[in-house]
């Protein structure tokens, strides 16, 4: 009796030491890529001015791609993101031209719309049972072309009175505010990112959308209201898509419905550099938001090295293949 | 047992010897040694984990030994991998299925041998081989065209089998061939087998059913924790002498039956029908009973119990469980007190990927912490006490079900319905691939739960459990019914029925 109480303690504390290795995994490879750019790229690189640009850059992708991750280990995907993000800033400026309300509610109203997407992905996924990669590629289109119309084919101006605080949110902190160490929108998705965490470990829906990703027939079997789990993922999706449309309408003050073409691939190669698995089942927030910071390490380094665009993608697609094939070694292993 | 010494030797088609092979830590296989004569049928038998499918994936090539020799007809015989071993003559059907679900009858069988012609392939002669391989089985749900995914799991077997025929091979491994066939599918593979053998196969034959092996076999290994523990003569060995030799003990009675007073009717259902099958069900279910559904694989059963559960459509008929009536979704049935265990662990019943502690707690993710939040302490706290009652082999709560043997999986698809605390369980095939001791436990469970304990203050539980296997509906049961064709006939006290005539109404036969 004794012994087999001590073997589980053994085993937790092996196991702990399993998962703790399988989560950090990716941030060691953050940190092999951040020294190979201190050693290689100038001595601007390093500095605290730099690193704040990073998380600043990451933010968007990184806002996104926490709303995606859920997706993803639910066993979906959504290519809609973009679409949703640029659909988020003409929305957002069309509410501040063309109506009185005050720039909270037009952001606001910019998710709201962005979360109706999302649901409206969930609901075609569920009741047409088509699958997701079909559904949000019609949806990015659809979205996309929404975006359009609102904007009639061209940029929404707002008046720069009318913004508010709504440019300051990836702006450069001031000086006399110095002590907020990182813009608001940085600290925005850390937080988020925190309630992500939370919801995915601790609550229901979080241990529902693992199931269902792992396996939705037994899922079903046990009770999980998979329908209505799978509409809430995308409907939350949208809103995150949505939060990322409102940083960079933040970043451009104008409502573009060009803008974010291709986003989604980016915020779904951070969530795969970050150890999610496109079958369903596996993901983590911590990892998600490594992979989208390897991306932008990676960015800034090339730029400041001096390296032309094309090389940066370049690298970028290597690392996406490298980081998945090397996560796939480590699955096999432990298995 | 004496190692039996005779012409026989002179044709040993099969040789190992001293094969051994660890997986890190485990022994899987320790010295071990068998040889199989032309036209004989070995089987080998042992529980699960005793390396019966470990020494058998080292003959077909699907893992390497770390020591040993192998002889194929005299010759030295050291296949790199399956597709090498089947060049060689050896063909092994595997206990989980492995065929393109997506591919018909026809491709599946000569997948991987497709004749050609300049690369094209000739689909003539594909067909022709085909229809050959799958004649012996007489079966109509068998046609070359026949989309494997469409077919049923003892059909899918079947295909199997009918791949390896294909081959021409001269060594045919059978890894529990029959654990989803119905009788007469078994039957069926029996005169096959007697066939191979006249023309002088080697045949080995994995089972849990020593039944099977004491009618078919001409001898039999035992296995225990990767050694053989004896060799006999099938002739000169009893049936209880093998399961002593497999599990090392003798096995108490293996089907316990305590005293109990069956109570109110906790599931009522009248003239059910499914979208295909079952087409007429009707059956009551007390408190305090274990009621058996036999029949053959694709009767109906388990399409039943899905439609009860709200897994399949209902068209017609009436259900009430507990105090509510109407068909409901399986998250409505969970609340309403009743729980299934699927027949398929693998695909639906479990998520393997998953720690057990997930997987034990997810039809209820209730009481693990504050604000309905759920907390992983908690989950493992909870799932703990199921590992220790139902001696559930794990390193721990966190574990991933996949690594589990199918015996302790079982028993975590099992510790859901009593984490959850239902109080109808609807069984489907709770004991389909799972060792003797497994399945003892199995059996202790179920009585244990329709009888109930006043002293431990738990009420009896209702039991309707699906099962192909007679003997163990014959000992478990209070009272059993039979589903022929989508229809289930009426139920009979198990005192007053016996195997054969149960038999008879499976297979539609008026007595």
């Amino acid at each position: 009796m004794q012994k087999s109480e001590m073997s589980f303690e053994h085993s937790n504390l092996f196991s702990n030491w399993r998962g703790w290795l399988n989560t950090i995994s990716p941030v060691l490879a953050l940190f092999a890529v951040f020294g190979l750019f201190v050693l290689i790229a100038p001595s601007s690189f390093a500095t605290t001015r730099n690193l704040e640009m990073i998380a600043r850059q990451t933010t968007i992708v990184g806002v996104a791609a926490l709303g995606m991750t859920m997706v993803i280990i639910s066993g979906g995907i959504d290519l809609s993101v973009g679409s949703i993000v640029a659909l988020s800033t003409v929305v957002i400026a069309w509410l501040l031209r063309y109506t009185g309300v005050n720039p909270l509610v037009a952001a606001l109203g910019g998710v709201a719309a962005s979360a109706f997407f999302g649901l409206i992905s969930g609901l075609l996924i569920t009741r047409l049972r088509v699958v997701p990669f079909i559904v949000t590629l019609g949806m990015m289109l659809v979205v996309r072309g929404a975006a359009k119309g609102i904007g009639q084919e061209q940029k929404i101006d707002v008046d720069p009175v009318r913004l508010a605080w709504l440019d300051e949110l990836l702006a450069t902190v001031p000086q006399e505010r110095s002590w907020m160490l990182l813009p608001p929108g940085v600290w925005i998705m850390i937080f988020l990112a925190i309630a992500m965490a939370a919801l995915l470990r601790y609550t229901r829906l979080g241990r529902h959308t693992f199931a269902i990703g792992s396996n939705e027939q037994t899922a079903r079997l046990c009770g999980v209201a998979v329908e209505r789990v799978k509409v809430l993922v995308f409907t939350l999706c949208g809103a995150f898509a949505g939060l990322a449309g409102l940083m960079q309408f933040s970043r451009l003050t104008v409502g573009d419905p060009t803008v974010a073409v291709g986003l989604e691939l980016n915020v779904i190669a951070a969530v795969v550099i970050g150890g999610g698995s496109l079958s369903g089942g596996e993901g983590s927030i911590l990892g998600t938001l490594v992979g989208a910071l390897i991306m932008t390490v990676i960015a800034s380094g090339c730029t400041q090295r001096g390296y032309p665009n094309w090389v940066q993608e370049i690298i970028t697609g290597g690392i996406i293949v490298i980081a998945v094939a090397l996560d796939r070694l480590r699955h096999r292993r432990a298995s | 047992m004496v190692e039996r010494i005779d012409a026989h030797e002179m044709a040993i088609r099969l040789q190992m010897q001293g094969v051994s092979k660890r997986f890190g830590a485990t022994i899987a296989l320790e010295d071990v040694g068998i040889k199989v004569a032309a036209g004989e049928v070995h089987a080998l038998v042992g529980e699960n984990g005793a390396g019966k499918s470990t020494l058998m994936k080292v003959c077909s090539g699907a893992i390497k030994a770390d020591k040993g020799r192998m002889e194929l007809d005299g010759a030295p015989y050291q296949p790199g991998n399956p597709l090498e071993a089947r060049r060689a003559g050896v063909a092994m059907i595997y206990q989980e299925l492995s065929l393109t679900p997506h591919l018909n009858v026809q491709e599946n069988i000569m997948l991987g041998m497709e004749p050609t012609k300049l690369g094209v392939v000739r689909w003539k002669q594909v067909r022709q081989r085909a229809i050959e391989a799958i004649k012996e089985f007489d079966n109509p749900e068998l046609t070359p065209d026949a989309k494997v995914s469409k077919l049923s799991v003892g059909s899918q077997q079947l295909v199997e089998i009918a791949r390896a025929l294909a081959i021409g091979c001269n060594v045919l491994v059978l890894d529990e061939p029959t654990s989803s066939l119905t009788q007469q599918d078994v039957e069926r593979l029996f005169e096959i087998i007697g066939r191979l053998k006249q023309q002088g196969k080697a045949i080995v034959y994995i089972s849990h059913f020593i039944e099977e092996v004491k009618r078919i076999a001409d001898r039999v290994t035992v296995l225990r924790d990767g050694k053989v523990v004896g060799t006999s003569d099938v002739e000169a060995i009893t049936t209880d002498e093998i399961v002593a030799l497999m599990v090392g003990r003798h096995v108490e009675e293996l089907y316990p039956r305590s005293a109990r007073q069956p109570g109110q009717v906790v599931l009522e259902i009248e003239n059910l029908a499914g979208a295909e099958k079952p087409s007429s069900a009707s059956l009551k279910l007390r408190r305090g009973e274990v009621l058996g559904i036999a029949g053959l694989v694709g009767a109906g059963r388990t399409e039943m119990l899905r439609s009860l559960f709200g897994l399949d459509p209902i068209k017609k008929g009436r259900i009430r469980l507990g105090v509510y009536t109407g068909p409901a979704s399986p998250v409505r049935r969970w609340m309403q007190g009743a729980g299934l265990l699927s027949e398929d662990r693998k695909e639906e019943g479990l998520a393997l990927a998953m720690s057990v502690a997930d997987n034990v707690t997810l039809s209820k993710l209730d009481g693990f912490g504050p604000f309905r939040l759920v907390l992983p302490s908690r989950q493992d706290r909870a799932t703990r006490r199921w590992l220790k009652q139902l001696d559930i082999r794990c390193r721990g709560p966190r574990q991933s079900v996949t690594s589990l043997s199918g015996g302790n999986q079982q028993k975590v698809a099992l510790a859901r319905l009593l984490q959850h605390d239902v109080d109808v369980l609807l069984l489907d095939e709770p004991t389909r691939g799972i060792d003797v001791a497994a399945k003892a436990l199995v059996y202790r469970l179920i009585n244990d739960l329709a009888t109930g304990s006043e002293a431990e203050g738990r009420e009896p539980k209702a039991v309707l459990m699906v099962s192909s296997y007679l003997p163990e509906l014959m000992g478990v049961c209070d009272r059993v019914a039979v589903m022929c064709r989508g229809k289930l006939g009426p139920t009979h006290r198990i005192d007053e029925v016996n195997e054969h005539e149960l038999m008879l109404e499976a297979t539609g036969q008026e007595k």
